[in-house]
Protein backbone atom coordinates (compact mmCIF):
# COMPACT_ATOMS: atom_id res chain seq x y z
CA UNK A 1 0.00 0.00 0.00
CA UNK A 2 2.45 2.67 -1.08
CA UNK A 3 -0.29 5.14 -1.93
CA UNK A 4 -3.24 5.59 0.37
CA UNK A 5 -5.58 8.32 1.49
CA UNK A 6 -3.33 9.13 4.41
CA UNK A 7 -0.45 10.21 2.21
CA UNK A 8 -2.57 11.87 -0.43
CA UNK A 9 -2.43 8.83 -2.72
CA UNK A 10 1.15 9.75 -3.48
CA UNK A 11 3.90 7.39 -4.63
CA UNK A 12 6.85 8.84 -2.77
CA UNK A 13 9.89 6.61 -2.28
CA UNK A 14 12.93 7.30 -0.14
CA UNK A 15 13.57 10.83 1.04
CA UNK A 16 15.84 12.66 3.42
CA UNK A 17 15.43 15.61 5.73
CA UNK A 18 16.31 19.01 4.28
CA UNK A 19 19.03 20.36 6.57
CA UNK A 20 21.08 23.56 6.56
CA UNK A 21 24.57 22.00 6.03
CA UNK A 22 23.33 20.51 2.75
CA UNK A 23 21.69 23.59 1.24
CA UNK A 24 24.69 24.67 -0.83
CA UNK A 25 25.28 21.16 -2.18
CA UNK A 26 21.63 20.66 -3.11
CA UNK A 27 21.29 24.00 -4.84
CA UNK A 28 24.55 23.75 -6.74
CA UNK A 29 24.69 20.03 -7.60
CA UNK A 30 20.97 19.36 -7.83
CA UNK A 31 21.31 15.72 -6.77
CA UNK A 32 18.54 13.27 -7.62
CA UNK A 33 16.46 12.83 -4.50
CA UNK A 34 12.93 11.49 -4.53
CA UNK A 35 11.69 13.95 -1.94
CA UNK A 36 12.70 16.11 0.98
CA UNK A 37 11.03 16.35 4.35
CA UNK A 38 11.10 19.84 5.84
CA UNK A 39 10.53 20.82 9.44
CA UNK A 40 7.48 23.03 9.05
CA UNK A 41 8.43 25.36 11.89
CA UNK A 42 11.72 26.30 10.20
CA UNK A 43 9.73 27.85 7.40
CA UNK A 44 6.75 29.27 9.32
CA UNK A 45 8.41 32.67 9.20
CA UNK A 46 7.35 35.88 7.53
CA UNK A 47 10.19 36.39 5.08
CA UNK A 48 13.90 36.34 4.43
CA UNK A 49 16.32 33.63 3.48
CA UNK A 50 14.39 30.57 4.77
CA UNK A 51 11.50 31.19 2.39
CA UNK A 52 13.78 32.14 -0.50
CA UNK A 53 15.60 28.88 -0.04
CA UNK A 54 12.43 26.87 0.27
CA UNK A 55 11.12 28.32 -2.98
CA UNK A 56 14.32 27.30 -4.76
CA UNK A 57 14.00 23.77 -3.41
CA UNK A 58 10.35 23.64 -4.45
CA UNK A 59 11.33 24.48 -8.02
CA UNK A 60 13.29 21.24 -8.20
CA UNK A 61 11.98 18.81 -5.61
CA UNK A 62 8.94 17.31 -3.95
CA UNK A 63 8.61 18.36 -0.34
CA UNK A 64 6.64 16.93 2.58
CA UNK A 65 6.02 18.90 5.74
CA UNK A 66 6.82 17.44 9.14
CA UNK A 67 6.00 19.41 12.28
CA UNK A 68 7.44 19.39 15.77
CA UNK A 69 5.19 21.77 17.68
CA UNK A 70 1.55 21.03 16.89
CA UNK A 71 1.37 18.94 20.06
CA UNK A 72 -1.75 16.99 19.18
CA UNK A 73 -1.78 15.62 22.72
CA UNK A 74 -1.63 18.92 24.61
CA UNK A 75 -4.79 19.73 26.51
CA UNK A 76 -4.65 23.28 25.13
CA UNK A 77 -6.81 24.17 22.14
CA UNK A 78 -5.05 24.48 18.79
CA UNK A 79 -3.53 27.92 18.35
CA UNK A 80 -5.35 29.67 15.50
CA UNK A 81 -2.41 31.89 14.56
CA UNK A 82 -0.15 28.86 14.42
CA UNK A 83 -2.62 26.99 12.22
CA UNK A 84 -2.93 29.94 9.90
CA UNK A 85 0.81 30.03 9.38
CA UNK A 86 0.88 26.29 8.89
CA UNK A 87 -1.84 26.44 6.29
CA UNK A 88 0.02 29.20 4.45
CA UNK A 89 3.05 26.94 4.29
CA UNK A 90 0.94 23.98 3.14
CA UNK A 91 -0.26 26.09 0.23
CA UNK A 92 3.28 27.10 -0.58
CA UNK A 93 4.77 23.59 -0.52
CA UNK A 94 1.72 21.72 -1.83
CA UNK A 95 2.66 18.93 0.58
CA UNK A 96 0.51 15.86 -0.16
CA UNK A 97 0.28 15.10 3.53
CA UNK A 98 1.37 16.60 6.80
CA UNK A 99 2.85 14.88 9.83
CA UNK A 100 3.47 15.72 13.46
CA UNK A 101 3.92 13.78 16.67
CA UNK A 102 1.66 11.89 19.01
CA UNK A 103 2.83 13.78 22.04
CA UNK A 104 2.37 16.93 24.04
CA UNK A 105 4.85 19.71 24.77
CA UNK A 106 3.03 22.83 25.84
CA UNK A 107 0.53 23.72 28.52
CA UNK A 108 -1.24 27.04 29.14
CA UNK A 109 0.79 28.47 26.25
CA UNK A 110 4.19 27.66 27.79
CA UNK A 111 6.37 25.55 25.50
CA UNK A 112 8.92 22.93 26.49
CA UNK A 113 10.08 22.42 22.87
CA UNK A 114 10.15 18.71 23.53
CA UNK A 115 8.09 15.75 22.32
CA UNK A 116 6.73 14.57 25.66
CA UNK A 117 5.05 11.18 25.98
CA UNK A 118 1.33 10.89 26.54
CA UNK A 119 -0.42 9.13 29.37
CA UNK A 120 -2.10 6.33 27.43
CA UNK A 121 -5.69 6.79 28.55
CA UNK A 122 -9.00 6.75 26.70
CA UNK A 123 -9.77 10.34 27.68
CA UNK A 124 -6.40 11.50 26.38
CA UNK A 125 -6.97 9.56 23.15
CA UNK A 126 -10.36 11.22 22.65
CA UNK A 127 -8.96 14.69 23.24
CA UNK A 128 -6.00 14.05 20.96
CA UNK A 129 -8.16 12.65 18.16
CA UNK A 130 -10.49 15.63 18.41
CA UNK A 131 -7.55 18.00 17.94
CA UNK A 132 -6.17 16.05 15.01
CA UNK A 133 -9.55 16.26 13.28
CA UNK A 134 -9.80 20.01 13.92
CA UNK A 135 -6.31 20.59 12.58
CA UNK A 136 -6.76 18.37 9.53
CA UNK A 137 -10.06 20.07 8.68
CA UNK A 138 -8.37 23.45 8.89
CA UNK A 139 -5.23 22.71 6.89
CA UNK A 140 -7.13 20.57 4.36
CA UNK A 141 -4.46 17.91 3.81
CA UNK A 142 -4.23 14.38 5.22
CA UNK A 143 -2.48 14.11 8.57
CA UNK A 144 -0.17 11.32 9.74
CA UNK A 145 0.76 11.11 13.41
CA UNK A 146 4.17 9.88 14.44
CA UNK A 147 4.96 7.72 17.45
CA UNK A 148 7.68 9.33 19.58
CA UNK A 149 10.60 7.80 21.40
CA UNK A 150 10.16 8.06 25.14
CA UNK A 151 12.04 7.73 28.39
CA UNK A 152 9.16 7.67 30.86
CA UNK A 153 5.91 5.76 31.42
CA UNK A 154 3.04 6.85 33.61
CA UNK A 155 0.99 5.19 36.31
CA UNK A 156 -2.14 6.71 34.81
CA UNK A 157 -1.78 4.80 31.51
CA UNK A 158 -4.59 2.37 30.74
CA UNK A 159 -3.13 0.65 27.66
CA UNK A 160 0.05 0.04 25.70
CA UNK A 161 1.53 2.68 23.45
CA UNK A 162 0.51 0.86 20.28
CA UNK A 163 -3.03 0.47 21.59
CA UNK A 164 -3.10 4.18 22.31
CA UNK A 165 -1.78 5.02 18.84
CA UNK A 166 -4.44 2.77 17.31
CA UNK A 167 -7.19 4.30 19.43
CA UNK A 168 -6.18 7.82 18.40
CA UNK A 169 -5.83 7.19 14.66
CA UNK A 170 -9.08 5.24 14.51
CA UNK A 171 -10.99 7.98 16.36
CA UNK A 172 -9.37 10.70 14.25
CA UNK A 173 -9.49 8.63 11.06
CA UNK A 174 -5.98 9.76 10.24
CA UNK A 175 -2.74 8.15 9.11
CA UNK A 176 0.36 6.96 10.92
CA UNK A 177 3.92 8.03 10.41
CA UNK A 178 5.52 4.89 11.76
CA UNK A 179 8.95 5.69 13.18
CA UNK A 180 10.59 2.31 13.54
CA UNK A 181 13.64 3.77 15.26
CA UNK A 182 11.41 5.37 17.88
CA UNK A 183 9.66 2.04 18.42
CA UNK A 184 13.02 0.36 18.90
CA UNK A 185 14.30 3.06 21.29
CA UNK A 186 11.14 2.97 23.40
CA UNK A 187 11.10 -0.83 23.43
CA UNK A 188 14.55 -0.86 24.99
CA UNK A 189 13.69 1.91 27.44
CA UNK A 190 10.43 0.29 28.53
CA UNK A 191 11.08 -3.39 28.01
CA UNK A 192 8.51 -4.37 25.40
CA UNK A 193 8.91 -6.34 22.20
CA UNK A 194 9.15 -3.91 19.27
CA UNK A 195 7.64 -6.53 16.96
CA UNK A 196 4.50 -6.61 19.11
CA UNK A 197 4.20 -2.87 18.43
CA UNK A 198 4.66 -3.17 14.66
CA UNK A 199 2.38 -6.21 14.45
CA UNK A 200 -0.48 -4.52 16.23
CA UNK A 201 -0.88 -1.10 14.63
CA UNK A 202 -3.39 -0.70 11.78
CA UNK A 203 -1.08 -1.24 8.82
CA UNK A 204 -3.47 0.20 6.27
CA UNK A 205 -3.15 3.59 7.98
CA UNK A 206 0.63 3.84 7.67
CA UNK A 207 1.31 6.65 5.22
CA UNK A 208 5.01 7.14 5.90
CA UNK A 209 7.90 5.65 7.85
CA UNK A 210 10.89 7.17 9.59
CA UNK A 211 14.26 5.56 10.13
CA UNK A 212 17.16 7.06 12.12
CA UNK A 213 20.13 6.35 14.30
CA UNK A 214 20.20 6.37 18.08
CA UNK A 215 22.75 6.29 20.90
CA UNK A 216 23.05 3.66 23.60
CA UNK A 217 23.87 4.68 27.15
CA UNK A 218 24.33 2.45 30.14
CA UNK A 219 20.75 2.61 31.38
CA UNK A 220 18.77 3.89 28.43
CA UNK A 221 18.83 4.65 24.71
CA UNK A 222 18.51 8.20 23.38
CA UNK A 223 16.94 9.05 20.06
CA UNK A 224 19.81 11.23 18.87
CA UNK A 225 19.53 11.10 15.05
CA UNK A 226 23.30 11.43 14.85
CA UNK A 227 24.31 8.00 13.58
CA UNK A 228 23.64 5.66 10.68
CA UNK A 229 20.65 3.37 11.18
CA UNK A 230 21.52 0.41 13.38
CA UNK A 231 20.91 -3.19 12.32
CA UNK A 232 18.03 -3.96 14.69
CA UNK A 233 16.20 -0.92 13.33
CA UNK A 234 16.76 -2.03 9.72
CA UNK A 235 15.35 -5.42 10.64
CA UNK A 236 12.32 -3.84 12.23
CA UNK A 237 11.92 -1.63 9.16
CA UNK A 238 12.02 -4.69 6.91
CA UNK A 239 9.35 -6.31 9.04
CA UNK A 240 7.17 -3.20 8.99
CA UNK A 241 7.55 -2.94 5.22
CA UNK A 242 6.41 -6.54 4.81
CA UNK A 243 3.31 -5.77 6.88
CA UNK A 244 2.46 -2.28 5.64
CA UNK A 245 3.64 -2.50 2.07
CA UNK A 246 6.26 -0.31 0.46
CA UNK A 247 5.82 3.06 2.07
CA UNK A 248 7.32 6.53 1.69
CA UNK A 249 10.40 6.38 3.90
CA UNK A 250 12.49 9.16 5.36
CA UNK A 251 15.90 9.02 7.02
CA UNK A 252 16.29 11.52 9.86
CA UNK A 253 19.83 12.76 10.53
CA UNK A 254 19.77 15.91 12.64
CA UNK A 255 23.02 16.10 14.56
CA UNK A 256 26.68 15.56 13.60
CA UNK A 257 25.36 15.73 10.07
CA UNK A 258 27.80 14.23 7.54
CA UNK A 259 28.01 15.05 3.83
CA UNK A 260 24.90 15.03 1.71
CA UNK A 261 26.05 11.92 -0.12
CA UNK A 262 26.64 10.01 3.10
CA UNK A 263 23.17 10.81 4.38
CA UNK A 264 21.53 10.03 1.05
CA UNK A 265 23.40 6.76 0.64
CA UNK A 266 22.38 5.72 4.13
CA UNK A 267 18.75 6.43 3.26
CA UNK A 268 18.97 4.49 0.02
CA UNK A 269 19.93 1.37 1.96
CA UNK A 270 16.20 1.12 2.58
CA UNK A 271 15.90 -0.05 -1.04
CA UNK A 272 17.45 -3.35 -0.04
CA UNK A 273 14.60 -4.00 2.36
CA UNK A 274 11.99 -2.66 -0.01
CA UNK A 275 13.25 -5.07 -2.69
CA UNK A 276 13.02 -7.86 -0.16
CA UNK A 277 9.42 -6.94 0.56
CA UNK A 278 8.67 -6.84 -3.16
CA UNK A 279 10.09 -10.33 -3.68
CA UNK A 280 8.16 -11.63 -0.69
CA UNK A 281 4.97 -10.18 -2.13
CA UNK A 282 5.43 -11.92 -5.53
CA UNK B 1 1.68 28.58 33.08
CA UNK B 2 -0.84 28.19 35.87
CA UNK B 3 0.36 26.57 39.11
CA UNK B 4 0.50 22.77 39.04
CA UNK B 5 -1.90 20.74 41.19
CA UNK B 6 -0.71 19.60 44.59
CA UNK B 7 -0.59 16.04 43.28
CA UNK B 8 -0.60 14.66 39.73
CA UNK B 9 -3.98 13.05 38.97
CA UNK B 10 -3.88 9.29 39.52
CA UNK B 11 -6.51 8.83 36.78
CA UNK B 12 -6.82 10.81 33.59
CA UNK B 13 -10.47 10.61 32.71
CA UNK B 14 -11.07 14.05 31.27
CA UNK B 15 -9.35 16.92 29.47
CA UNK B 16 -9.15 18.71 32.84
CA UNK B 17 -7.24 15.74 34.28
CA UNK B 18 -4.95 15.74 31.25
CA UNK B 19 -4.27 19.44 31.70
CA UNK B 20 -3.52 18.97 35.40
CA UNK B 21 -1.13 16.13 34.57
CA UNK B 22 0.61 18.22 31.93
CA UNK B 23 0.94 21.22 34.28
CA UNK B 24 2.54 18.95 36.86
CA UNK B 25 5.06 17.42 34.49
CA UNK B 26 5.89 20.64 32.65
CA UNK B 27 6.40 22.47 35.96
CA UNK B 28 8.83 19.77 37.07
CA UNK B 29 10.72 19.82 33.77
CA UNK B 30 11.19 23.58 33.55
CA UNK B 31 12.32 24.08 37.15
CA UNK B 32 15.96 25.18 37.15
CA UNK B 33 18.48 22.38 37.59
CA UNK B 34 20.94 22.12 40.45
CA UNK B 35 24.58 23.10 39.98
CA UNK B 36 25.41 19.54 38.89
CA UNK B 37 22.56 19.45 36.38
CA UNK B 38 20.17 17.43 38.49
CA UNK B 39 16.54 17.85 39.45
CA UNK B 40 16.14 19.85 42.61
CA UNK B 41 15.88 17.48 45.57
CA UNK B 42 12.66 19.05 46.86
CA UNK B 43 9.41 20.04 45.17
CA UNK B 44 7.90 23.50 45.56
CA UNK B 45 5.92 22.39 48.63
CA UNK B 46 8.99 20.92 50.34
CA UNK B 47 8.26 17.25 49.64
CA UNK B 48 11.17 15.09 48.44
CA UNK B 49 11.27 15.24 44.63
CA UNK B 50 11.70 11.48 44.27
CA UNK B 51 8.39 11.06 46.08
CA UNK B 52 6.68 13.56 43.78
CA UNK B 53 8.12 11.95 40.63
CA UNK B 54 7.06 8.49 41.81
CA UNK B 55 3.45 9.69 42.05
CA UNK B 56 3.07 9.85 38.30
CA UNK B 57 6.12 8.28 36.63
CA UNK B 58 6.81 4.56 36.72
CA UNK B 59 10.33 3.40 37.51
CA UNK B 60 11.88 0.57 35.51
CA UNK B 61 14.60 -1.94 36.33
CA UNK B 62 17.36 0.60 35.50
CA UNK B 63 15.99 4.05 36.31
CA UNK B 64 13.98 5.49 39.17
CA UNK B 65 11.00 7.75 38.53
CA UNK B 66 13.19 10.66 39.61
CA UNK B 67 15.90 9.74 37.09
CA UNK B 68 13.41 9.38 34.26
CA UNK B 69 11.94 12.80 34.97
CA UNK B 70 15.45 14.20 35.28
CA UNK B 71 16.25 13.04 31.73
CA UNK B 72 13.47 15.21 30.39
CA UNK B 73 14.43 18.18 32.53
CA UNK B 74 18.04 18.00 31.41
CA UNK B 75 17.05 17.75 27.77
CA UNK B 76 14.83 20.81 28.21
CA UNK B 77 17.54 22.93 29.76
CA UNK B 78 20.34 21.79 27.46
CA UNK B 79 18.18 22.40 24.39
CA UNK B 80 17.21 25.89 25.47
CA UNK B 81 20.73 26.79 26.60
CA UNK B 82 22.05 25.70 23.21
CA UNK B 83 19.47 27.83 21.49
CA UNK B 84 20.34 30.94 23.51
CA UNK B 85 24.06 30.38 22.97
CA UNK B 86 23.51 30.08 19.23
CA UNK B 87 21.48 33.28 19.11
CA UNK B 88 23.66 35.33 21.45
CA UNK B 89 27.36 34.72 20.73
CA UNK B 90 28.15 38.36 21.44
CA UNK B 91 26.49 38.32 24.84
CA UNK B 92 28.22 35.05 25.70
CA UNK B 93 31.61 36.49 24.73
CA UNK B 94 31.02 39.67 26.73
CA UNK B 95 29.83 37.98 29.92
CA UNK B 96 31.86 34.77 29.86
CA UNK B 97 30.52 31.24 30.30
CA UNK B 98 29.57 31.36 33.98
CA UNK B 99 27.80 34.69 34.06
CA UNK B 100 26.08 33.90 30.78
CA UNK B 101 24.91 30.57 32.16
CA UNK B 102 23.49 32.23 35.28
CA UNK B 103 21.75 34.85 33.17
CA UNK B 104 20.27 32.28 30.78
CA UNK B 105 18.95 30.11 33.60
CA UNK B 106 17.39 33.04 35.44
CA UNK B 107 15.90 34.38 32.20
CA UNK B 108 14.30 31.08 31.24
CA UNK B 109 12.96 30.63 34.75
CA UNK B 110 11.36 34.08 34.63
CA UNK B 111 10.34 34.01 30.97
CA UNK B 112 9.84 30.45 29.75
CA UNK B 113 9.15 30.10 26.06
CA UNK B 114 5.70 31.28 24.97
CA UNK B 115 6.22 30.57 21.30
CA UNK B 116 6.04 27.43 19.19
CA UNK B 117 9.49 28.25 17.82
CA UNK B 118 12.85 28.65 19.54
CA UNK B 119 13.43 31.51 17.13
CA UNK B 120 11.58 33.76 19.58
CA UNK B 121 13.37 32.56 22.71
CA UNK B 122 15.46 35.71 23.17
CA UNK B 123 12.74 38.23 22.38
CA UNK B 124 12.49 39.32 26.04
CA UNK B 125 16.14 38.97 27.00
CA UNK B 126 16.99 42.66 26.83
CA UNK B 127 14.01 43.49 29.04
CA UNK B 128 15.06 40.82 31.54
CA UNK B 129 18.64 42.11 31.68
CA UNK B 130 17.34 45.55 32.58
CA UNK B 131 14.93 44.10 35.14
CA UNK B 132 17.70 42.12 36.86
CA UNK B 133 20.82 44.27 36.52
CA UNK B 134 22.58 42.33 39.28
CA UNK B 135 23.04 39.37 36.92
CA UNK B 136 25.15 41.34 34.44
CA UNK B 137 26.74 43.97 36.70
CA UNK B 138 28.95 45.86 36.06
CA UNK B 139 28.25 45.45 32.35
CA UNK B 140 24.46 45.73 32.39
CA UNK B 141 24.21 48.53 29.87
CA UNK B 142 26.58 46.79 27.47
CA UNK B 143 24.82 43.45 27.95
CA UNK B 144 21.40 44.97 27.30
CA UNK B 145 22.66 46.62 24.12
CA UNK B 146 24.18 43.39 22.85
CA UNK B 147 20.96 41.51 23.61
CA UNK B 148 18.97 44.15 21.72
CA UNK B 149 21.36 43.99 18.81
CA UNK B 150 21.32 40.19 18.62
CA UNK B 151 17.53 40.11 18.74
CA UNK B 152 17.51 42.66 15.90
CA UNK B 153 19.55 40.18 13.87
CA UNK B 154 16.86 37.53 14.34
CA UNK B 155 14.22 40.00 13.17
CA UNK B 156 16.32 41.00 10.17
CA UNK B 157 16.95 37.38 9.21
CA UNK B 158 13.37 36.28 8.70
CA UNK B 159 11.07 39.16 9.63
CA UNK B 160 8.24 40.29 7.43
CA UNK B 161 8.97 42.21 4.23
CA UNK B 162 6.19 44.35 2.77
CA UNK B 163 5.88 45.56 -0.81
CA UNK B 164 8.34 48.36 -1.47
CA UNK B 165 6.90 51.79 -2.18
CA UNK B 166 7.73 52.91 -5.69
CA UNK B 167 9.97 55.93 -6.11
CA UNK B 168 7.28 57.47 -8.35
CA UNK B 169 4.88 57.42 -5.41
CA UNK B 170 7.40 59.26 -3.30
CA UNK B 171 7.87 61.84 -6.04
CA UNK B 172 4.21 62.63 -6.58
CA UNK B 173 3.08 62.91 -2.94
CA UNK B 174 3.74 66.22 -1.17
CA UNK B 175 6.23 65.76 1.71
CA UNK B 176 3.76 67.41 4.08
CA UNK B 177 1.33 64.53 3.47
CA UNK B 178 3.65 61.62 2.79
CA UNK B 179 3.96 59.05 5.58
CA UNK B 180 6.32 56.17 4.92
CA UNK B 181 6.59 52.84 6.65
CA UNK B 182 9.90 51.18 7.33
CA UNK B 183 10.24 47.51 6.50
CA UNK B 184 9.35 45.47 9.62
CA UNK B 185 12.62 43.54 9.38
CA UNK B 186 14.65 46.74 10.02
CA UNK B 187 15.60 47.64 13.56
CA UNK B 188 16.98 51.11 14.27
CA UNK B 189 19.35 51.18 17.21
CA UNK B 190 20.79 54.13 19.09
CA UNK B 191 23.53 52.55 21.18
CA UNK B 192 26.13 53.79 23.63
CA UNK B 193 28.64 51.24 22.36
CA UNK B 194 29.70 50.16 18.84
CA UNK B 195 28.01 46.78 19.19
CA UNK B 196 28.07 46.13 15.45
CA UNK B 197 31.86 46.00 15.25
CA UNK B 198 32.03 44.00 18.46
CA UNK B 199 29.61 41.36 17.17
CA UNK B 200 31.52 41.16 13.90
CA UNK B 201 34.75 40.60 15.86
CA UNK B 202 33.15 37.84 17.92
CA UNK B 203 31.79 36.12 14.82
CA UNK B 204 35.20 36.30 13.12
CA UNK B 205 36.84 34.82 16.19
CA UNK B 206 34.28 32.01 16.37
CA UNK B 207 34.63 31.28 12.65
CA UNK B 208 38.40 31.15 12.91
CA UNK B 209 38.18 28.90 15.93
CA UNK B 210 35.82 26.62 14.06
CA UNK B 211 38.02 26.50 10.95
CA UNK B 212 41.04 25.66 13.04
CA UNK B 213 39.27 22.93 14.94
CA UNK B 214 40.46 20.22 12.55
CA UNK B 215 44.09 20.93 13.33
CA UNK B 216 44.67 20.69 17.06
CA UNK B 217 47.90 22.70 17.20
CA UNK B 218 46.51 25.57 15.17
CA UNK B 219 43.34 25.48 17.20
CA UNK B 220 45.27 26.05 20.40
CA UNK B 221 47.09 29.03 18.93
CA UNK B 222 43.89 30.54 17.60
CA UNK B 223 42.10 29.88 20.86
CA UNK B 224 44.75 31.77 22.82
CA UNK B 225 44.85 34.63 20.35
CA UNK B 226 41.09 35.02 20.10
CA UNK B 227 40.04 34.00 23.58
CA UNK B 228 38.13 37.18 24.03
CA UNK B 229 37.18 39.86 21.55
CA UNK B 230 37.99 43.19 23.17
CA UNK B 231 34.94 44.67 24.83
CA UNK B 232 33.76 47.83 23.08
CA UNK B 233 34.50 51.17 24.68
CA UNK B 234 31.59 53.59 24.97
CA UNK B 235 30.92 55.48 21.76
CA UNK B 236 27.56 56.77 20.59
CA UNK B 237 26.57 54.58 17.65
CA UNK B 238 23.54 54.64 15.39
CA UNK B 239 22.95 51.58 13.30
CA UNK B 240 20.23 49.89 11.28
CA UNK B 241 20.17 46.10 11.42
CA UNK B 242 18.57 44.99 8.16
CA UNK B 243 18.81 42.58 5.29
CA UNK B 244 19.47 43.02 1.60
CA UNK B 245 18.98 40.25 -0.92
CA UNK B 246 18.17 38.15 2.15
CA UNK B 247 21.60 38.64 3.67
CA UNK B 248 22.11 40.26 7.04
CA UNK B 249 23.72 43.71 7.18
CA UNK B 250 24.48 46.40 9.73
CA UNK B 251 24.37 49.93 8.35
CA UNK B 252 25.90 52.74 10.35
CA UNK B 253 23.74 55.85 10.33
CA UNK B 254 24.57 59.49 10.83
CA UNK B 255 22.68 60.66 13.95
CA UNK B 256 20.60 63.01 11.80
CA UNK B 257 19.76 60.19 9.39
CA UNK B 258 18.77 58.06 12.37
CA UNK B 259 16.41 60.81 13.58
CA UNK B 260 14.74 60.97 10.17
CA UNK B 261 14.17 57.22 10.00
CA UNK B 262 13.03 57.09 13.59
CA UNK B 263 10.53 59.87 12.97
CA UNK B 264 9.20 58.10 9.89
CA UNK B 265 8.78 54.89 11.84
CA UNK B 266 6.83 56.85 14.46
CA UNK B 267 4.40 57.99 11.78
CA UNK B 268 5.64 61.52 11.14
CA UNK B 269 5.16 62.99 7.69
CA UNK B 270 8.21 63.23 5.48
CA UNK B 271 8.56 66.96 5.98
CA UNK B 272 8.33 66.63 9.77
CA UNK B 273 10.80 63.73 9.74
CA UNK B 274 13.31 65.79 7.81
CA UNK B 275 12.77 68.64 10.23
CA UNK B 276 13.56 66.23 13.05
CA UNK B 277 17.01 65.76 11.57
CA UNK B 278 17.92 69.26 12.71
CA UNK B 279 19.05 72.40 10.96
CA UNK B 280 22.54 71.19 10.11
CA UNK B 281 21.44 68.73 7.43
CA UNK B 282 21.87 70.01 3.91
CA UNK B 283 19.21 69.09 1.31
CA UNK B 284 21.81 67.31 -0.82
CA UNK B 285 22.80 65.14 2.13
CA UNK B 286 19.19 64.22 2.93
CA UNK B 287 18.57 63.47 -0.74
CA UNK B 288 21.57 61.12 -0.83
CA UNK B 289 20.30 59.27 2.24
CA UNK B 290 16.86 58.83 0.75
CA UNK B 291 18.35 57.62 -2.52
CA UNK B 292 20.31 54.98 -0.63
CA UNK B 293 17.37 53.90 1.57
CA UNK B 294 15.06 53.70 -1.41
CA UNK B 295 17.58 51.59 -3.32
CA UNK B 296 17.76 49.25 -0.33
CA UNK B 297 13.97 48.87 -0.42
CA UNK B 298 13.51 50.18 3.10
CA UNK B 299 10.25 52.05 2.53
CA UNK B 300 6.88 50.40 2.46
CA UNK B 301 3.30 51.36 3.17
CA UNK B 302 2.56 51.95 6.81
CA UNK B 303 0.82 49.13 8.66
CA UNK B 304 -2.59 49.53 10.25
CA UNK B 305 -3.00 51.05 13.69
CA UNK B 306 -3.08 47.74 15.49
CA UNK B 307 0.18 46.66 13.87
CA UNK B 308 1.81 49.96 14.76
CA UNK B 309 0.74 49.63 18.36
CA UNK B 310 2.17 46.12 18.49
CA UNK B 311 5.52 47.23 17.15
Amino acid sequence: MPANRFNGHSDYGIGIGLRVPHYAHILSKKPVVDWFEIISENFMVEGGRPLELLDKILEQYRVVQHGVSMYFGSADKPDRAHLKRLKGLVRRTRTPWLSDHLCWGSVDGTYTHDLLPMPYTFAAARRTAEKIRQIRDYVEVPVCVENVSSYAEFHASEMTEWEFLTEVVELADCGILLDVNNIYVSSKNHGFNPYDYVNNVPHHRVGQMHIAGHTKFEKYILDTHDHPVLDPVWKLYAHATRLCGITATLLEWDDKIPSFDEVHNEALKANEFIDGAKKAAV
Amino acid sequence: MKPPPKHAPSRIASTADLRAFQRMMASAIIRPLTADDGLQPRWTDGRPMDEVAAEFIKPNDRLTSFERLQLYSRMYWFRLFDSIRDDCPGLLAALGERAFGRLAQAYLAQYPSRSFTLRNLCSRLERFILEKPRLTAPRTELASEIARFEWAQTVAFDGEARPVIAASHLARTPPSRLRLGLQPYITLLALRHPIDTYVIAVKRRDALRSEASNTPDAAAVVHRAFRRAALPRPRQTHVAVHRHNNRLFYKRLDPAAFRILDALRRGRTLSRAIAAAGPGVKPAQAKAWFTSWTALGWFCARGNKRRRAAS
